[in-house]
């Protein structure tokens, strides 16, 4: 039947959706999969852009120069370390948030409001705030922790090696979280109230009710919320850019910062591009994972 | 009375309490951003930031000195013409996706969505190479093709989600009455799905505002976005704390007001396709 449909239609109207997707499609082309193509192409050049005119085909050197170059390692077990502690702290943050904003209270609305602030923020400005925060002489942090006697000493939180990455896990983990916590909130709304009272009748707890009704309910929201936030979070590289700048020494480089200040600051285009590439495939599992689930969606 | 009291007070212990601390740590880092700001430069590193004697002096100097004004415009016209750009190439791919069901749609979609997860590197290193060639560094344009990449497949998938919420009989009803489908479109669904456009406009003109990555490497002397600016000013006035955070204030500011303003019906659109996952 669709078949001879689709034969009757007068041509005009078949090629309509096309036509209309056309300045969509055909812009995307351009400015994205195309520059994409080009990162893979430079990835096998030797390619620095103080010499210009040398683009030399140098097949897969420069991804065997990264396996060999320690400063790929150490990126990559940040970026993989990154990944494990600030998605979690985010989920779990973002799962208490989100149950606190399902209960009954008059100032339910508003809190809801303000939670998502720093989802809006722009990341210069987190990371400046935090920066600001950490500060080793007159950080709020330090100044705190004096005052309750859990340290003797200032602590210089961005400069220390031992903390540097975990005070920018913190700040990631206080941008990210909200987006969870309205994902969950949003996840929890869809799960019909007659469940809970079904189960209240029935005499359950609410630790029960949690575990049974609300958990099961939200897993689907909850996975794809942390696979998109892996990929987020894996990428973004702003907040400690400006914060750190991937140092002291290489103790906040992750995968995507190295590739990124390999071209800016030491303008090799060609390894830099390797380095993305390298990070894009290592990525790709979670992507085509998110890409499956959302897939099953368009109707 | 008894029992309605015992149940507000375990209403205030497990939801209020708790929701405030959520609360206190979510605000904290800005208020204190902002308390900062206006504190007086010789009080800040003696006494710390403080309400008394607050002043706007900060945040003058950060316009007649410093010169944000210009850098304001900067983010506006930046910002602004990624709106226009996503937008006016997202509503009629938006309108396909939503009205017909034709081959290869599904994979369409996905390439659109696609887009938006690969990593920001990859597309940063080509796109610089590919601007200088054509001589765009440094202009409104490049900054704005550049945030389009994000803009477009973002604002396609949000059109199609609120043009799939209107009704298919109303296009119908439309075209019995000699509207052409584009005409039904213009007509009938754009000004129904307002609402919508709006949410979708405010969310990429913040994106594209508080974008930084970009606007450093495609930007320059010229186009210097507030984002660059407030990073510049971080190297430069190191210790000024109450500058520095006077700047981060005017940068979050129309982001945070805008948002609030649209949150409700833009989570609305957000999270419909992860719960239906």
């Amino acid at each position: 039947m669709p078949q001879t449909r689709a034969l009757t239609t007068p041509i005009g109207r078949r090629i309509l959706p096309y036509a209309m997707l056309s300045p969509a499609v055909i812009v995307t082309l351009v400015i994205v999969f195309l520059p994409m193509l080009q990162a893979m192409w430079m990835s096998l050049h030797d390619y620095v852009l103080f010499r210009p005119k040398s683009f030399d085909f140098v097949g897969l050197d420069n991804f065997t120069k990264a396996l060999a170059d320690p400063v790929f390692w150490i990126s990559l077990r940040h970026t993989v370390l990154w990944i494990a502690l600030t998605v979690p702290a985010q989920m779990l943050l973002g799962l208490i948030t989100a149950l606190l904003l399902n209960q009954q209270f008059p100032w339910r609305g508003l809190a809801r409001a303000l939670v998502i602030i720093p989802w809006a923020l722009p990341s210069v400005v987190i990371a400046l705030m935090w920066v600001w925060i950490y500060d080793s002489n007159f950080g709020v942090l330090n100044d705190f922790l004096l005052r309750l006697n859990l340290i003797s000493h200032s602590i210089p939180w961005l400069a220390d090696p031992d903390t540097a990455l975990y005070a920018i896990v913190l700040t990631l983990t206080w941008q990210g979280f909200p987006f969870f916590a309205v994902m969950i909130l949003a996840g929890m709304q869809a799960i019909p109230s007659s469940y809970y009272e079904a189960a209240a009748i029935d005499g359950a707890s609410s630790m029960r009710q949690f575990w049974h009704i609300t958990l099961p309910g939200i897993s689907g929201v909850l996975l794809t919320a942390t696979l998109l936030r892996v990929i987020w979070v894996a990428n973004s590289i702003d907040v400690i850019f400006v914060m750190t700048g991937g140092g002291p020494g290489y103790t906040t480089y992750t995968l995507p910062l190295y590739a990124f200040i390999k071209a800016r600051t030491g303008l090799d285009y060609g390894y830099g591009s390797a380095l993305a590439v390298c990070f894009t495939i290592l990525l790709l599992g979670f992507v085509i994972l998110y890409l499956r689930r959302a897939g099953k969606n368009i109707g | 009375m008894m029992v309605r009291n015992r149940s507000l007070i375990r209403r205030l212990l497990t939801v209020d309490l708790p929701m405030l601390a959520v609360l206190a740590f979510t605000l904290a880092p800005y208020l204190w951003m902002a308390l900062t700001s206006i504190t007086e430069k010789s009080r800040l590193f003696t006494e710390g930031p403080s309400l008394a004697g607050a002043t706007l002096a900060n945040y003058t100097r950060l316009f007649n000195t410093v010169g944000f004004g210009t850098n304001l415009i900067d983010s506006f016209i930046v910002a602004g013409g990624t709106v226009i750009v996503g937008l006016s190439l997202s509503v009629t791919a938006a309108y396909a996706f939503s009205r017909f069901r034709f081959r290869g749609r599904r994979l369409m979609m996905l390439q659109f969505l696609l887009v938006n997860m690969f990593p920001l590197v990859l597309l940063i290193l080509p796109l610089f190479i590919l601007m200088k060639t054509l001589g765009l560094v440094d202009t409104y344009l490049a900054l704005i093709i550049a945030n389009s990449t994000v803009a477009i497949p973002f604002s396609v998938w949000m059109m199609t989600s609120y043009i799939d919420a209107i009704p298919r009989s109303l296009d119908e009803a439309a075209m019995t009455d000699g509207c052409t489908r584009l005409g039904a479109l213009r007509r009938v669904i754009l000004p129904l799905c307002m609402p919508g456009i709006i949410a979708t406009a405010v969310y990429i003109f913040i994106t594209a505002w508080n974008e930084y990555l970009y606007a450093l490497t495609l930007g320059g002397r010229n186009v210097k976005t507030i984002t660059v600016a407030i990073q510049t000013l971080i190297g430069e006035y190191e210790v000024e704390w109450g500058l520095l955070t006077a700047g981060g204030i005017i940068g979050a500011m129309p982001a945070t007001v805008m948002f609030l303003f649209v949150q409700k019906r833009l989570i609305a659109g957000m999270t419909q396709g992860a719960v239906k996952g």
